[in-house]
């Protein structure tokens, strides 16, 4: 603890404020903190059931093709949902619903919810769904979760996410699988042989799933890209922010900071603990690399870009009641959270531009009551210019109907333990990584509210604040 | 036009005044890059007073040290240059004069090929013509990927060709084949197909909202990358040429024969005259100017290139399709104002190939659009319609699946009136058939709210006639669409005296919204262009009677200039429609439109022989073949109606004008008559309706060009046989007596 605090003296000196109000505030004597003061004590209503974080584990994030490769996404799913219940000692048969996410999916297991539910120990009585929204998949799972408990109808839910990119479902072309499905049905042999005889080389080219929007065509990369341009995001920016998210990772991962990460046996293989993608570059390595997407003059490249990842997490959420009355000791309140949605074309992007006010207003709070930011990071480029839209009064009164900015993040409360850049991101797992790590950064770095937003494909968006849990 | 005549002479006297302030052209100098803007006050064209202040701002950035490298680039969001300055060749009186703006457009070029300094041309919206041409004297080009991107050589559609190095630069740059379609169909290229042409170096994307608004931030971008590409070039770090792929090099190698060049420009004029008859000039010029370029040298390119241009600026085809050009221009706009309300809800009635082909034209605009018909089946064959018209488009990637998806949910296909509370517009195309007409327009009014306007769809039926039992005829409006409605660019607006400013201004604006060239005319029977194209019609029907055969009838007419030939009119029409139209209107008019026997008509439509839509009619069509064979049966029907022709009156040539002068007079009629409100409407509604010879530029301007007195004598020869058929009319006589009298100044 006392290294940590020491790290983070070093790292920024703010923090140490914080950590200082932190201490002040659970003594009770907030007398001299007038000035910081929050908007709202608590954002607890009355009327409303509390619902609680108990606990968020993931497995190490590695990046796809590497130790995972041979696994499939419920094998991934099974260790995240049995991670948690070794976390935190769950009874099975406690849990009364479980909601996972994920975007690619897997044929075999298209309600890979329930298939890794059943894998993972839990009991058959226990019903499982699956949800998928693109990048936010594990944020809608848990807001379902949330969702289910405020509604009455459950008190102990388990949410998360996976994804698996070592494998993705390669198809037939159309003509073939029309070829293939009607086989099935020729009855003669004559009938067969002619369906054989239609079919030409060019049937054979398998269609492969591309990360790019159904609606425009655009990959996500390409997107980004004119974002960034669009925001006028310099090259130099984008490989400073990546440079610091690897940085910051790195430290974090080096001083234990990632508690949430639980160690997994691959079968075949040794026992995995670390996310391995963290690889903190120098700038002028990567100024070398080639743009990615629009060539010659795109800014996007590998190195400032999300990389393709294998991973899954998982939460436990709760009424306050239930995990008391279980004796747990919650590490949050989930409070108010939004989705929101927009040009999936020129603002594909943008989510947390647009999520981050609409939450705040909805909460009561201006950005200065938050005192941990977790953004989904899927390309430098991308957050640079979330972070210019949301400190441009132009862009708010153009195209979000608003007065005025939301103001941008300060740097230092920012994704300081790392992002999507570094960690990595399996689309459909990221989000229980943010609110965990929300949770757990409120712990250690002191802190009331956090909060949680991200972009994903489709153009839609997300953003939800977290409370710590008094300690 | 007067204006450009007094910057003649300005840009004359002020030619040595270089402190004059400069409007048209600025620059501003980026470290090594100089950063030419042009930004003519109304749209960049290649004016005297842009190439005048361009000149000086070259001098300036060649003369200064300080600048390694050029990047030039438009201020407007929508065009790079539009193309020269039209105005620049109609105000010249001679060839020569023509010939010397072209030589000193060539001038400039060659010292910006010339120049030591890199220069960039950086594209955004329209490059076309000398814009294009300047750009390809660029060292390098960039363009964007917006939409309004397009670059091209429309000078040939203009009845000119690209006069500043244009037909000697691009066969260097693309081979001849790629030039060759360029120069000469005058298409208009988007950015990928340039860039895959090489006409282009690079591409730049379109940008969203950022800190400042999509138009500005992308100008912004491209410069930034035009200023990065100019440095490169400049420091040598990005080559000027690109290694040739092996295609371009077998390619190149097979070119540097001169029989296969010989070869190629033997097909390119077959093709050309084929297709044009050998009525446009401009063609012809372009494939000589490059033969010139590449045969003869540089130098005898350019001479012939000028010279060719002077030429072709003084022919009569290129003044018309100039008319035309502008006429176009006019019939684009709404000169009754701007409605009240904006039609935001429309419905169609009747789901057949009009209402269908007006729905689509109208959801892919953003029109919510009720289609109704009153069977089933009928409306699924409509719906049908508009999704394969939507998805072709995907097919020709002018529009992507999700955007087709999008437009088609404007769409909603029923078979009652639920909804039409909420029409701002109802448009009516069910059977031409007055007491149908008459049945929908009660039913409609009883559902629609009082500000929705009812048009009615129909090509020969009186307006007054179908709003006789309308309870509100301000608001009942004649909105006549020709076939296909999504390929064919006119729409006829007719209005009673009793329709409404507002009720007109309306549906002018929901057909320009619909991409409609549009004319407003007055109420009568068959309007104006049903009204022109009977006559002919009745006189091609003679014709056949007279023992001509189809294919000779349709090689008389497309060798005038038609695009499709009197008999495959005809055919298109539908025999039905015409024996119908010539029936109605024969009765309103009398002997004056005679001349062919509408019982032969009759006798085909009884014999199943409609046309094109019954598979028989003049010609027998069967579906995937395009040969087409002369229905013999049909020839055996002629035979009961023989005529014995005069051959006092029979030669091609005369055949030629007795089937245009009975259009012409009829048109001449109208502007008389006042169904017409002037002769530009009626050029635009000849050509883009009826397939008026567009080298003649419509009847008017034929009467203008031809020659009233002309045309008088030969209706008089013809007159003589067939009587009041051929008659001129008054005002066609006014013109003839006084030869000053010009439709067209």
């Amino acid at each position: 603890m006392a290294s940590m605090l020491l790290t983070s003296l070093r790292s920024s000196p703010l923090t140490s404020v914080q950590a200082a109000q932190f201490a002040a505030r659970s003594l009770g004597t907030s007398v001299h903190l007038q000035a910081q003061a929050k908007s709202k004590k608590t954002l607890a209503k009355p009327g409303v059931k509390n619902i609680v974080l108990v606990d968020g584990v993931r497995t190490p994030f590695l990046q796809s093709g590497t130790i995972y490769a041979d696994l499939m996404p419920h094998d991934l799913a099974r260790a995240a949902l049995q991670g948690l219940l070794n976390r935190t000692g769950l009874p099975k048969d406690a849990v009364d619903y479980i909601v996972y996410g994920t975007v690619i999916q897997e044929v075999k297991t298209s309600n890979v919810a329930r298939e890794a539910a059943l894998g993972a120990g839990f009991s058959d009585k226990t019903p499982a769904h699956t949800v998928t929204m693109a990048c936010i998949s594990s944020n809608q799972a848990m807001t379902t979760a949330v969702g289910l408990i405020a509604a009455g109808q459950c008190d102990a839910v388990v949410a998360g996410g996976v994804e698996f990119m070592s494998d993705v479902p390669i198809r037939h072309s159309r003509r073939m699988r029309k070829t293939m499905l009607s086989l099935n049905k020729a009855k003669t042999l004559g009938a067969r042989l002619s369906l054989l005889g239609s079919i030409r080389l060019a049937h054979l080219a398998p269609e492969l799933p591309a990360v790019a929007e159904f609606s425009t065509a655009e990959t996500m990369g390409h997107s980004a890209d004119r974002l960034a341009a669009a925001f006028g995001v310099s090259r130099l920016e984008q490989d400073e922010f990546a440079l610091r998210s690897h940085t910051l990772a790195k430290k974090a991962q080096d001083s234990g900071l990632l508690s949430d990460v639980i160690s997994f046996k691959v079968p075949g293989k040794d026992i995995v603990s670390k996310d391995n993608g963290i690889r903190p570059s120098t700038m002028e390595q990567m100024a070398k690399l080639k743009p990615a997407f629009i060539k010659p003059h795109g800014t996007v490249t590998a190195a400032n870009s999300s990389f393709l990842t294998d991973g899954a997490s998982a939460v436990l959420i709760m009424s306050e009641e239930k995990a008391l009355a279980m004796g747990y000791k919650p590490k949050a309140y989930l409070r108010d959270f939004v989705y929101v949605s927009q040009d999936p074309k020129d603002q594909l992007l943008l989510g947390p531009t647009y999520a981050t006010p609409k939450v705040l207003e909805k909460s009561g709070l201006t950005l200065n009551d938050i005192d941990v930011f977790e953004f989904h990071e899927a390309f430098a480029g991308q957050i640079m210019a979330n972070l210019k839209a949301m400190e441009s009064d132009w862009f708010a009164q153009t195209y979000m109907g608003r007065k005025t900015k939301v103001g941008a993040p300060p740097m230092e409360k920012f994704n300081s333990w790392g992002g999507s850049l570094s960690l990595g991101h399996p689309f459909a797992a990221t989000g229980c990584r943010l609110v965990t790590t929300v949770a757990h950064r409120l712990q250690k770095e002191g802190g009331q509210y956090g909060l949680v937003a991200a972009c994903a494909a489709g153009g839609q968006g997300h953003a939800m604040v977290i409370e710590a849990y008094p300690q | 036009v007067k204006l450009f005549h007094v910057f003649i002479v300005f840009s004359f006297s002020c030619l040595l005044d270089v402190s004059s302030a400069r409007t048209h052209v600025n620059y501003e100098i980026k470290g090594d890059v100089a950063v030419i803007r042009m930004n003519d006050p109304s749209v960049n064209t290649l004016s005297v007073q842009m190439q005048r202040e361009m000149t000086e701002v070259m001098d300036e950035v060649w003369g200064n040290s300080a600048v390694q490298s050029v990047v030039l680039i438009s201020s407007k969001p929508g065009s790079f240059i539009a193309g020269a300055d039209l105005n620049m060749i109609q105000a010249c009186t001679t060839a020569e004069e023509v010939t010397l703006l072209s030589q000193e457009g060539q001038k400039m070029f060659e010292k910006i090929e010339k120049s030591p300094k890199p220069i960039v041309a950086a594209i955004n919206g329209s490059c076309l013509g000398g814009g294009l041409e300047f750009a390809i004297a660029c060292q390098y080009r960039i363009a964007t990927k917006s939409k309004k991107t397009v670059l091209g050589c429309p000078e040939v559609m203009l009845g000119l060709l690209p006069g500043a190095g244009g037909t000697q630069r691009l066969p260097k740059m693309l081979g001849l084949p790629s030039a060759f379609d360029m120069v000469l169909t005058g298409r208009s290229i988007r950015p990928d197909k340039a860039k895959k042409m090489g006409l282009v170096h690079q591409l730049v994307d379109t940008l969203g909202p950022g800190l400042k608004s999509p138009e500005e931030r992308t100008i912004e971008y491209l410069e930034e990358v035009a200023v990065e590409a100019a440095r490169g070039l400049a420091k040598k770090q990005i080559p000027l040429t690109k290694e040739k792929g092996l295609m371009q090099k077998i390619q190149d190698h097979v070119m540097s024969y001169p029989f296969v060049r010989q070869q190629i420009y033997n097909t390119v004029q077959k093709k050309v005259m084929k297709q044009t008859k050998g009525l446009y000039p401009a063609p012809l010029k372009i494939i000589e100017c490059v033969k010139a370029g590449l045969e003869q040298g540089p130098t005898a390119g350019y001479l012939a290139e000028s010279q060719n241009f002077g030429k072709l600026a003084m022919t009569p085809e290129s003044k018309a399709l100039i008319g035309l050009y502008h006429g176009q221009v006019t019939c684009k706009k709404n000169r009754f104002g701007t409605p009240e309300k904006e039609v935001k809800a429309l419905a169609v009635l009747g789901a057949g190939l009009m209402g269908a082909g007006i729905a689509q034209v109208s959801v892919d605009k953003g029109i919510h659009t009720i289609l109704k018909d009153t069977t089933l089946e009928g409306l699924s064959r409509g719906e049908q319609q508009v999704y394969k018209g939507l998805n072709d488009k995907t097919k020709k990637k002018s529009i992507t699946t999700f955007e087709r998806d999008s437009f088609l949910s404007n769409l909603t296909g029923q078979l009652d009136y639920n909804g039409f509370n909420k029409a701002d517009m109802v448009i009516e195309a069910v059977f031409e058939d007055l007491s149908i007409k008459h049945k929908v327009l009660k039913e409609v009014e009883a559902v629609i709210p009082p500000h929705c306007i009812f048009a009615t769809n129909t090509s020969a039926l009186p307006i007054k006639d179908i709003a006789a039992v309308s309870k509100r005829p301000e608001k009942v409006i004649g909105m006549h669409y020709f076939s296909p409605v999504d390929k064919m660019q006119l729409l006829e607006i007719i209005t009673t005296d009793k329709t409404s400013k507002d009720t007109t201004a309306s549906a002018v604006a929901v057909g320009l919204k619909q991409g409609k060239v549009i004319i407003v005319v007055g109420d009568g029977p068959g309007f104006y262009t049903t009204r022109c194209l009977a006559p002919m019609l009745a006189e091609a029907v003679r014709v056949l009677q007279e023992g001509v055969d189809p294919k000779k009838l349709d090689s008389l007419t497309t060798g005038f200039g038609f695009p499709v030939g009197a008999a495959t009119l005809a055919d298109e029409v539908g025999i039905d429609v015409a024996a119908h139209v010539a029936e109605d209107l024969g009765k309103a008019f009398g002997s004056r439109f005679g001349g062919g026997n509408i019982e032969f008509l009759k006798s085909m439509v009884d014999k199943g022989f409609k046309g094109r839509k019954s598979g028989k009619g003049c010609y027998i069509y069967q579906p995937g073949l395009k040969r087409r064979d002369v229905n013999t049966e049909a020839l055996e029907i002629l035979e009961s109606y023989k005529l014995t022709p005069n051959a006092a009156i029979s030669s091609d040539s005369d055949i030629q004008y007795r089937l245009v002068s009975r259009f012409v007079n009829e048109a001449v009629l109208c502007l008389q008559e006042g169904i017409l409100a002037n002769p530009v409407e009626g050029d635009i509604g000849a050509v883009f309706g009826l397939g008026f010879p567009p080298c003649l530029g419509g009847p008017f301007r034929f009467v203008d060009s031809f020659g009233a007195d002309k045309l008088v004598e030969k209706m008089r020869k013809f007159e003589e046989v067939f009587g009041n058929q051929f008659t001129p009319c008054q005002l066609l006589l006014d013109h003839a007596k006084d030869p000053s009298k010009k439709f067209h100044k």
